[in-house]
């Protein structure tokens, strides 16, 4: 049989979780297979090369192109100082000599008689990776990385900003449908990961990353609001690399509830340390941003698989798109012929059964699989 | 396998979200497609290997054709009764495509040479790395580290020319060492089609950090443009480098019996095959979530381009950036206020596979897809120019016809038939809506033919055409073009609610005759075939054969009918907002674009 799949978040308690801990480029491992880290252990580092400067020594000193090794007192590869000679012309009779200065501390790239042009290079960046979460090194990637493996709940936004971040979950509503004020943003909150139930504003996101808040999880906001933080327009969701105040969202954008089950598995670890991460990519190589809080709990549930993703009668699923947007129900029949919608499209459709007995026709896109445990 | 033998034909097509896949079979002398099957793709976690996808699309057309073409997971091959296929081919655009950095000495000529290689090939090209692009050094470093290409397309110089500012192009990528995107261990392939004098420098330069790879320049001289062999090169890499590194792929490679091409170069060839073969100027669409892809042929030149983040889903807010809210809500045909908009079509952009259920949102989507057709064409014609720099003589008879190089040789009036692809445009409730957003957008002159792909399946046929022309074209006519009719575009602005011209259609056996207005639209339907049609246009209007010049002959009709486009080009919308509805409603009512009664 082929299958039919809906697109799922996971919001899960209890579960394992792997994470890819990876240098952009080769580097050094610092931990073991079977160690045990804390999400802040610095597990692998490297260098990225620095920024380059490039001098025209054929240029400064007068001479062709092919005859500047002549004129080089330093050699590829060389490290140099600011205000150190690096190269020099032989002048008339000797004398009137002209002579080029390195500008910067660094190390000598290339020297090319082609083009006459020396290219120096800053000191190398230092680039240090960490754990992210806690838990223990499952796998060595060769000078590349770790697998860092981990037990607790796992809860996947819908889109966020801002890159990793951690902090103690703190609660700021009493029900997902609560909103908050920007009163309610206080000092006390500062490196603490807030919960703020249906929606924000601007005022407030402003409010809470002026005094150090690390993270707001909300479910829904304006996208005329992350226009205004990012400071341009979001056109694709690609996001992550933001040097701001993470903010996930769990539902999307306007004035949403959150979801229940979300609600309550965070409510579950309020006062908890947890690991957020905004980055999201809705393209090829999907990622979408999370909450990951370790468990003391040993015991975890079973793992998804593909087979989780497909729709049947009794699934529960959430509607995501207009008019029902948001809403729960169980999938009570899944007609196979194409039915017309009020669009006239023709589409594959799943019949709802909502909390309140009601029933709807659905399109099977616009469904999405609630991947609880 | 001999062509004659060729029966069976199954085509995969693995795009980033779904892997379609069709059969083709030989039937009653001609080959024709019979089934589609599709599902999702499969090249990310968890699943991590594209032949999954591809055997969950192949089993969805076992289940419809009740054929068997697996074996496990082996493809039946050759085809016997109701088993197996004889060729097996696919195409792939899944994990980005295929992703280039270009770069020519002179960023407007063998910079641009180098961009239209590479789009040609079917890549993104994400950016042009030139002498003379006013970056300094080491912003030209930083970028190439950020950008990690999958392969760099060097050019620069013509043969004989400049030989440092090539050289200083390979020693700033030397410098910047970028890493494949995909796979960390091995050497990223560079080709370099610049000035032959140069090829043993390059070498010097660049051999050891990297795949060199040298082929013919791409700009010999500046009046000859030589991009085939740099083209090629570029398909041979992407199979070799940048497919082998994708997941699964390696073993999609050897199931198919010809090379996996990239999804737009495959486009591309089926484009360039129907201009060649129907001797017509030809401009193709193809809309995706996250792409726009132009092809044109005009006096057999090909030109491709690729608007990176003009899409219907996974992009669609940069269409809302790049265009204006206020560009978009002009073709919505009720008030909405502007953070409803924006929040609805952002929903769809985290929520890509969605389907419009509502007549209202799919009003939304097809208003936003005309301004993303809109914004790929006008980029399409600024890039499908003339070689730039190419000395020109004068006579005096050229006196009164001072055309400049570099013009965009997309003539609107020569342009015989619009092809539109993609989802919003394919799958559109109704036809009308389709022909209805190719003409707003793409806003054709005179007269041209207006038709869309049934169900998205040039890719498969273009790889098909390199191998089996005739299967190609039977299929392409018969199965993947839907004809959609004609568009008549008088030139210009005139003054509201005055006579433009008068028709006489003749449409089997009856007359249809009428007077078109300043401001109007009109829809006359006609079927597929040759109709007979005089058009008289007024003393100063052009139907492009000069103001006031009568057509009379036949012309197209199709599943939609000719439409005589009267609203001048530009189309100028009413400034209040409940006259701009209503306008727009009077033309959605002419030309049966929504059912009235919702």
């Amino acid at each position: 049989m082929s299958k039919s799949y809906t697109p799922g978040l996971k919001v899960l308690k209890h579960t394992k979780v792997v994470k890819d801990r990876l240098l952009p480029l080769k580097g050094e491992v610092h931990v073991n297979l079977d160690d045990p880290v804390e999400s802040n252990t610095i597990v692998a580092s490297t260098e990225i090369p620095g920024n380059v400067h490039m001098l025209n020594i054929a240029n400064e000193l007068n001479v062709d192109a092919n005859q500047i090794l002549d004129c080089m007192f330093v050699n590829e590869e060389d490290h140099v100082s600011k205000g150190q000679v690096i190269a020099q012309n032989k002048g008339i009779f000797g004398l009137f000599k002209s002579e080029v200065k390195s500008p910067i501390d660094g190390q000598i790239m290339n020297i090319s008689k082609i083009t006459g042009q020396v290219v120096i290079a800053e000191k190398p960046l230092p680039v240090n990776v960490d754990a992210y979460i806690p838990g223990t090194v499952t796998n060595i990637y060769n000078k590349e990385g770790i697998s860092v493996n981990s037990l607790g709940t796992f809860i996947q936004g819908i889109i966020g900003i801002g890159s990793e971040k951690k902090g103690i979950i703190k609660f700021l509503v009493k029900s997902p449908s609560d909103k908050i004020n920007v009163s309610m943003i206080d000092d006390s909150l500062k490196n603490n990961i807030i919960i703020c139930g249906s929606y924000i504003d601007y005022d407030v996101y402003e409010k809470a990353k002026k005094i150090g808040v690390k993270g707001i999880v909300c479910g829904g906001v304006d996208y005329n609001t992350v226009s205004k933080i990012l400071g341009y327009s979001l056109g694709v969701a690609i996001t992550g690399t933001e040097n701001t105040t993470t903010l996930i969202l769990t539902e999307g954008f306007g004035e949403i509830y959150m979801a229940e089950r979300t609600f309550n598995l965070l409510k579950d670890n309020e006062n908890k340390m947890a690991s957020i991460n905004g980055a999201t990519q809705i393209r090829a190589g999907v990622l979408r941003p999370e909450i990951f809080i370790a468990s003391d709990n040993e015991s975890h549930s079973q793992d998804f698989s593909e087979d989780d993703l497909i729709i049947s009668e009794g699934s529960i699923v959430r509607v995501i798109r207009e008019p029902h947007f948001g809403r729960l129900g169980k999938i009570v029949n899944l007609p196979y012929e194409l039915v017309e919608m009020k669009s006239e499209t023709k589409v594959r459709v799943a019949e709802i059964e909502f909390d309140d007995n009601s029933k709807e026709i659905i399109p099977r896109a616009n469904l999405e699989v609630i991947l609880s445990n | 396998m001999d062509k004659k033998d060729i029966k069976v034909i199954l085509a995969t097509d693995c795009g980033s979200t779904t892997t379609k896949a069709i059969l083709i079979e030989y039937i009653e002398g001609e080959y024709r497609l019979t089934y589609r099957g599709e599902a999702p793709t499969t090249v990310e976690a968890p699943f991590e290997d594209v032949t999954r996808g591809v055997l969950n699309a192949i089993i969805e057309l076992e289940e419809l054709s009740k054929k068997s073409i697996l074996d496990g997971e082996k493809i039946i091959s050759p085809s016997l009764d109701n088993r197996g296929v004889d060729v097996y081919i696919s195409t792939s655009s899944a994990g980005g495509g295929l992703q280039m950095m270009v770069s020519g000495v002179v960023r407007n000529m063998t910079g641009e040479s180098a961009q239209r290689a590479a789009l040609g090939a079917g890549a993104i090209v994400m950016d042009i790395l030139a002498s003379n692009d006013k970056r300094l050094y080491h912003e030209k470093v930083k970028r190439i580290r950020e950008l990690r290409p999958d392969m760099v397309l060097l050019s620069g110089g013509i043969d004989g020319g400049t030989v440092s500012h090539v050289v200083e192009l390979a020693e700033i990528i030397k410098t910047a060492n970028p890493k494949p995107r995909l796979g960390m261990n091995y050497k990223l392939p560079i080709i370099y089609a610049g000035n032959n004098k140069a090829q043993d420098s390059i070498k010097d330069t660049l051999d050891d950090s990297t795949d060199l790879i040298m082929v013919p320049n791409i700009r010999p001289t500046l009046e000859k443009e030589n991009l085939k062999p740099s083209r090629d090169k570029i398909h041979d890499l992407f199979m070799e480098h940048v497919m082998a590194q994708a997941p699964g792929y390696n073993k999609l490679m050897k199931w198919t019996d010809h090379p996996i091409m990239p999804t737009p170069g495959a486009v591309g060839e089926m484009i360039k095959k129907i201009s060649e073969v129907e001797n017509i100027s030809v401009v193709g669409v193809d809309i995706g979530g996250a792409t726009t892809d132009v092809f044109s042929v005009f006096d057999g030149e090909f030109n491709r381009t690729v608007s990176a983040n003009l899409g219907m889903s996974y992009s669609i807010c940069n269409v809302l950036s790049e265009a204006g809210v206020s560009n978009v809500s002009r073709w919505v045909p009720f008030e909405i206020d502007s953070s409803n908009l924006t929040n609805r079509i952002a929903n769809k952009m985290i929520r890509p596979t969605t389907i419009p259920q509502t007549l209202e949102d799919l009003k939304i989507e097809q208003a936003l897809a005309r301004e993303a057709l809109r914004l790929s064409f006008i980029q399409h014609k600024e890039f499908a120019v003339s070689l730039k720099g190419v000395q020109q003589e004068r006579t005096i008879s050229d006196t009164f016809d001072q055309k400049m190089t570099g013009e965009t040789i997309v003539d609107m009036l020569k342009l015989d038939l619009i092809v539109g692809s993609g989802g919003v445009l394919s799958h559109a409730p109704r036809r009308s809506q389709a022909m209805r957003m190719l003409i707003d957008s793409f806003l054709p002159q005179g007269i041209t033919q207006i038709a869309v792909d049934s169900i998205f399946m040039m890719p498969q046929l273009g790889v098909l055409s390199t191998f089996h022309e005739k299967a190609a074209i039977e299929v392409f006519h018969k199965d993947c073009l839907v004809k959609l009719g004609t568009c008549l575009a008088p030139i210009g602005q005139y003054s509201k609610g005055k006579d433009l011209l008068t028709y006489s259609f003749n449409i089997d056996n009856k007359i249809h005759e009428g007077t078109l207005k300043f401001g109007e639209i009109i829809l006359i339907k006609a079927s597929l075939g040759m109709h007979s049609c005089k058009i008289i246009p007024e003393r100063n209007v052009d139907l492009g054969f000069g103001k006031g010049q009568i057509f009379e002959g036949d012309i197209n009709g199709g599943e939609v009918g000719i439409v005589l486009d009267g609203r001048g080009r530009e189309i100028k919308f009413l400034n209040d907002d409940s006259s701009r509805i209503n306008q727009i409603l009077e033309w959605s009512k002419n030309t049966l674009e929504y059912n009235e009664s919702t």
